[in-house]
């Protein structure tokens, strides 16, 4: 029981800490990686809830197919994220940590 | 060996648009007929569907033959039906719209290929959005919808940064970002509601009692999807990403996107965990639907662009969704009925008035709202569309909007709280200021007015935006059906949870 | 519902359909598009009168249609529609074949008439309209298809005005909308009936009921221009002249003093609001309208201005009678200047527009001597101006006979003074007009001449002011004659039990 919560504690540490990292850092890459941050305290959690009945060595198997599935959601949106960073720069010449304000309200088709 | 007998149509939605998509990759030239097939189909099954669901009420269709929990459920009842009907809908306009649209772009002499490029990336992108929103609409456990709700933000993001000009891949990755923490937010919160209840399966949840646990997954899941439908004052992402997003593409994420995660949380708050709001609950979700109404339609009004005035518009109708919250707590029994009817309307008619914005666009070369006077004169349909479209957004008679915003007004005197009544009356009020900015525009001509050489085009790229307003309209005179068939679908959760006392 | 329902269907369709064809018409199609309007006016009319003798021989007329619980959208026609929707198609048909001759070569034609016929389908819809949720229904569409007629000239002046006319009909509707719904919650979905709702609920719901009331007039008293209300009418001027003719003595104006007499009469009932003591109020809005119009159409040298004004100070004639409701004589009074107040009125706007595209003459200054270039056009005028100032035998004189009458054995002097004085300020703003265009001598060239060949001006713009001074005329001598306005009003009222 002590080990499930330790675990259940750690992940929401980490959640949390990507979570602040998020809203602080600017720059696109500390961006991505503080939702894999904040990721992997969910998967951490989730884990942890598996190994439910100590003794028994009975473990549910539900969460560890949602880990799976969920790791595999984050790769490819992290795939995504950096791709999309990427471009950004290039097409913009400048980085979206300096980028200008009226970038966000131009209109295009 | 698959045999369409009873159920089995449930899956089609979900596999026609897939397969749609994945063949859309291998041939840029059947793309277009690919995606109409299963837009086609798309609605015949649901059709069908509609039919049995009709006879026999709430479907469900185990697949593969797999029992939960590891298995996956669908599931379909009258809200979700309705929900998978108006993506249908809206969403073979926006196909055929969408056709006519880039084939005036392509037909552009220079950048062919930028524009090409454009046009093949998104009908797989399109197909597999509307995969994982039909997805969405048929899950029946919140993990699944989960991952209905990343299979909708990984290509409509996507689909944002399309047009490839720098403003817009921002808007985009910001909306990534905003999307990925609402989704991660949700996660948590599944993990705490399967931590504390051990099920994962929406009717089996509204069955058990609230407690401290369970009232922090809710929480948790309800900002995650606040952030994804862009409540105020979360919305600061969607003008941008909307705006900035191509014509079809706009006309997806504002009538379609934006009403999934929507979907998901009014499910979770009224049938799901019915037995734990409580009323300081709902009322904060009201008073930011207050404050999302009055900000988005003056943020609409002083806006100079019409493609940004639609966008705010957006903001300022999803405040109408949450609005419902407080109405629904205390009036119970019409909740999904106010809410269908906006979300219906909207879709229809926010898709039509973004689509008849790329038109004007395409044609006039520029959408500063000053300049439009004119327009009629060479594109009469799109600026009738628009008109129409927006006598919905005023939730004027006959429309579906009306008929929301009557509800709405009539609920909100039957449980004493006319203060939203009034706050509706005041957004709709501001509405037709946003409206009539535009519309005024269109019905001048001024004297001497030369109408520009007119490029020929498809009458696909007029047509759809008209038929989607004219649906929105009438949607008004055809409202017994809709309720219906709300009625036969919720029974499903008020067999099993001890909600729906009034007052 | 029953087969006649379909009546009311075909009714609403005759002007729809053609309107949609219209819309759809290329620019240059004229033939065609005069065509299909005559026909559907001539169609139109004539259904109005199979209902009319329907209804008469007491023959039911309904038709449904359920759309959420508790709304219905109902179209019925009692006696009180039938006055209404007969005015309106008659006026509509002469409206049509002057606005054909008015915009002859103009642009935008076909966006105009398309708006035009889409106006007229919801007036009729109005008059036809069972219950408050329809009245509502059709009086926003009205307001929608208003707004085009009104900036169709396309100027910053029209667009302003166009704005205006927006910010005060879209209040009023809104104010409207929410009462509605309000007094559904309190009386259940209720049609348009004799007694109006049970006086049940007036033990439990007086105030609220009071209060509803009052924003139900308030919002209609909006497009009836009464004071403090009447802002955007006067602005609404800029629109050319059919559709000011159109607003002031058919649609928009008229909606809303109808308006007032359904809710006075239908929803809310002759004994309920004796016993609300709320109608002195509308009396003296009523009254202080009247006057307020009467003053300051003193003021306007515009001629289209001082119109409008003498609308706003006419049209409250039919609330002045309506609030005196337990006296017959001022009901049949208000009733019946509904029409008498559109005929005159139709005429004057005619006339005026004549004036300003034949001669360019837009200012009474300019009007000097003007009867001997258009002798016609200003006997018309004349008629309908000796009308508005209630001189026998005109039917001007039959409404203000009966509102002071009503207002005598009421014992309300407040009615008869202000009848007095306003028909003193009608004299004195209509008849310098008169004396000037007949007798004075012109002094300055007309502004902007045009020449029509053998007639004054052009036949189309000619006939239908005459027809409808010699309406005038005809029914202020022939007001007991069968089906006059007066003797269908006596039908009505019979019908209230007054």
């Amino acid at each position: 029981m002590i080990t499930n919560l330790l675990y259940s504690f750690g992940g929401l540490m980490l959640f949390s800490m990507g979570l602040f990292a998020l809203i602080a850092c600017s720059h696109p890459l500390r961006k991505i990686l503080a939702i894999n941050v904040m990721a992997t305290g969910v998967f951490l959690i989730l884990i942890a809830t598996a190994y439910r009945q100590i003794g028994t060595g009975e473990i549910d198997p539900v969460p560890q197919a949602m880990v799976l599935t969920g790791i595999v959601v984050s790769v490819s949106v992290t795939a995504l994220a950096l791709i999309l960073a990427c471009r950004v720069q290039e097409t913009s010449n400048h980085s979206l940590i300096q980028r200008k304000k009226d970038d966000f309200t131009r209109t295009g088709t | 060996m698959i045999s369409f007998e009873g159920q089995s149509w449930i899956i089609l939605p979900l596999i026609l648009p897939l397969a749609a998509g994945l063949f859309c990759f291998l041939s840029r030239r059947w793309a277009f007929a690919l995606s109409l097939t299963a837009a086609l189909g798309n609605l015949l099954s649901i059709g069908v569907l509609l039919n049995q669901f009709l006879d026999t009420g709430p479907l469900t269709y185990n697949v593969g033959n797999w029992k939960t929990p590891l298995g996956i459920a669908l599931r379909i009842d009258g809200p979700s039906i309705l929900m998978l009907l108006m993506t249908a809908v809206t969403g073979l306009g926006i196909t055929l719209y969408a056709r006519g649209y880039f084939a005036f772009r392509i037909a552009v002499p220079k950048r062919i290929g930028r524009h090409e490029r454009q046009e093949r990336f998104f009908w797989p992108l399109w197909m597999t959005l509307w995969a994982s929103l039909n997805g969405l609409f048929l899950s029946a456990d919140i993990f699944n919808m989960y991952v209905t709700l990343e299979l909708i933000s990984i290509p409509a993001v996507a689909l944002a940064a399309l047009s490839g000009k720098p403003a817009s891949q921002i808007a985009a990755f910001r909306y990534l970002l905003v999307s990925l923490l609402g989704s991660l937010s949700y996660l948590l919160g599944v993990v705490f509601v399967y931590k504390t209840y051990g099920v994962l399966d929406l009717v089996l949840l509204s069955g058990k009692t609230a407690s401290g646990a369970g009232m922090a997954a809710l929480a948790l899941m309800s900002v995650g999807l606040l952030l994804k439908t862009a409540l105020f004052p979360m919305h600061f992402w969607l003008p941008p990403a909307h705006a900035n997003a191509l014509a079809p593409v706009s006309a997806i994420l504002s009538s379609l996107v934006v009403k999934g995660s929507f979907y998901l949380l009014f499910r979770l708050w009224f049938d799901v965990f019915a037995s734990a709001v409580t009323e300081p609950m709902v009322n904060i979700l009201g008073t930011l639907g207050a404050g999302a109404i009055v900000w988005g339609a003056l943020q609409a009004i002083r806006q100079k662009r019409l493609k940004l005035l639609v966008a705010y518009s957006t903001v300022s109708q999803l405040g109408y969704l949450f609005i419902a919250f407080p109405l629904a707590y205390l009036d119970m029994g019409t909740h999904w009925g106010t809410v269908a009817f906006m979300v219906l309307a909207h879709a229809c008619a926010k898709s039509a008035m973004f689509m008849a914005s790329g038109t004007i666009f395409l044609h006039a070369g520029h959408d500063r709202i000053n300049d439009l006077a004119g327009v009629r004169s060479y594109i009469p349909v799109t600026v009738f569309a628009y008109a129409i479209a927006g006598v919905n957004i005023m939730g004027l008679p006959p429309s579906g909007g009306f008929i929301a915003k009557w509800l709405l007004i009539s609920s909100s005197i039957n449980s004493s709280q006319w203060w939203w009544g009034i706050i509706v009356m005041i957004g709709s009020l501001l509405a037709s200021v946003y409206i009539f900015r535009v519309v005024s525009r269109f019905f001048v001509i001024p004297e001497g007015y030369k109408v520009p050489d007119r490029r020929p085009h498809s009458p696909l790229l007029e047509w759809p935006a008209l038929v989607l307003a004219l649906i929105a309209l009438l949607l008004g005179l055809i409202a017994p059906y809709p309720l219906h068939i709300l009625e036969t679908g919720n029974s499903l959760f008020s067999m099993v949870s001890p909600k729906g006392l009034p007052l | 519902m029953n087969a006649h329902g379909w009546l009311l269907v075909c009714i609403l369709l005759s002007s729809f359909l053609p309107g949609i064809v219209i819309f759809a018409l290329p620019e240059e199609k004229t033939g065609l598009r005069t065509t299909l309007n005559l026909c559907g006016s001539v169609m139109k009319i004539v259904l109005i009168m199979v209902m009319n003798i329907g209804i008469f021989s007491g023959r039911i007329y309904e038709i449904s249609l359920p759309v959420i619980p508790g709304v219905v959208l109902l179209l019925n026609a009692d006696p009180l529609s039938a006055l209404f929707s007969t005015l309106s198609s008659v006026l509509w048909l002469l409206t049509t074949i002057y606005a054909v001759g008015y915009l002859e070569d103009s642009p935008n034609r076909s966006h105009f008439f398309g708006y035009f016929s889409l106006c007229v389908t919801v007036t009729i819809g109005i008059a036809l309209a069972g219950n408050l949720v329809t009245f509502l229904l059709f009086y926003e569409m009205l307001t929608l298809t208003t707004y085009p007629l009104i900036i169709h000239r396309g100027t910053e002046k029209a667009l302003r005005a166009g704005r205006n006319y927006l910010i005060y009909t879209f209040c009023g509707g809104g104010l409207f909308l929410f009462a509605v719904v309000w007094l559904q919650t309190i009386t259940g979905p209720a049609s348009f009936t004799t007694t109006g709702f049970s006086s049940v609920l007036l033990e439990s719901h007086r105030t609220q009921l009071a209060a509803i009331f009052l924003m139900l007039i308030a919002g209609v008293g909006v497009k009836a221009a009464i004071v403090p209300f009447h802002g955007w009418l006067p602005q609404a001027m800029v629109a050319p002249a059919p559709v000011s003719a159109l607003l002031h003595a058919v649609a928009v104006v008229k909606a809303g003093a109808f308006g007032i007499i359904r809710i006075v009469l239908d929803v809310y009932g002759v004994e309920n609001l004796s016993r609300l003591r709320l109608l002195p109020y509308l009396n003296i809005a009523a009254a202080i309208t009247v006057l307020w119009g009467s003053i300051m159409a003193l003021q306007q040298d515009d001629l289209k201005r001082r119109l409008a004004f003498s609308t706003v100070s006419q049209v409250s004639y039919i609330a002045l009678g309506i609030s005196l409701v337990d006296q017959p004589f001022a009901v049949i009074g208000g009733l019946v200047h509904l029409v008498h107040q559109g005929l005159m009125k139709i005429t004057l706007f005619f006339c005026a527009g004549n004036l300003a595209e034949t001669l360019g003459i837009h200012r009474i200054s300019e009007m000097k001597g003007v009867a001997r270039r258009m002798p016609l056009t200003m006997a018309a005028f004349s008629i309908g101006a000796l009308g508005m100032i209630g001189i026998p035998p005109t039917v001007g004189f039959v409404s203000k006979w009966y509102l002071g009458l009503g207002g005598l054995a009421a014992g309300n002097w407040l009615l008869i003074a202000v009848l007095a004085v306003s028909s003193l300020l009608n004299a004195f703003y209509f008849l310098p007009i008169l004396t000037q265009a007949w007798f004075g001598t012109q002094t300055a060239p007309w502004p902007e001449e045009r020449s029509f060949g053998r007639f004054e001006t052009r036949l189309s713009l000619l006939l239908p002011p005459l027809i409808t001074a010699v309406i005038v005329i005809v029914l202020g001598t022939l007001a007991n004659a069968q089906f006059s306005p007066l003797t269908w009003v006596n039908f009505i009222i019979r019908g209230y039990g007054l």
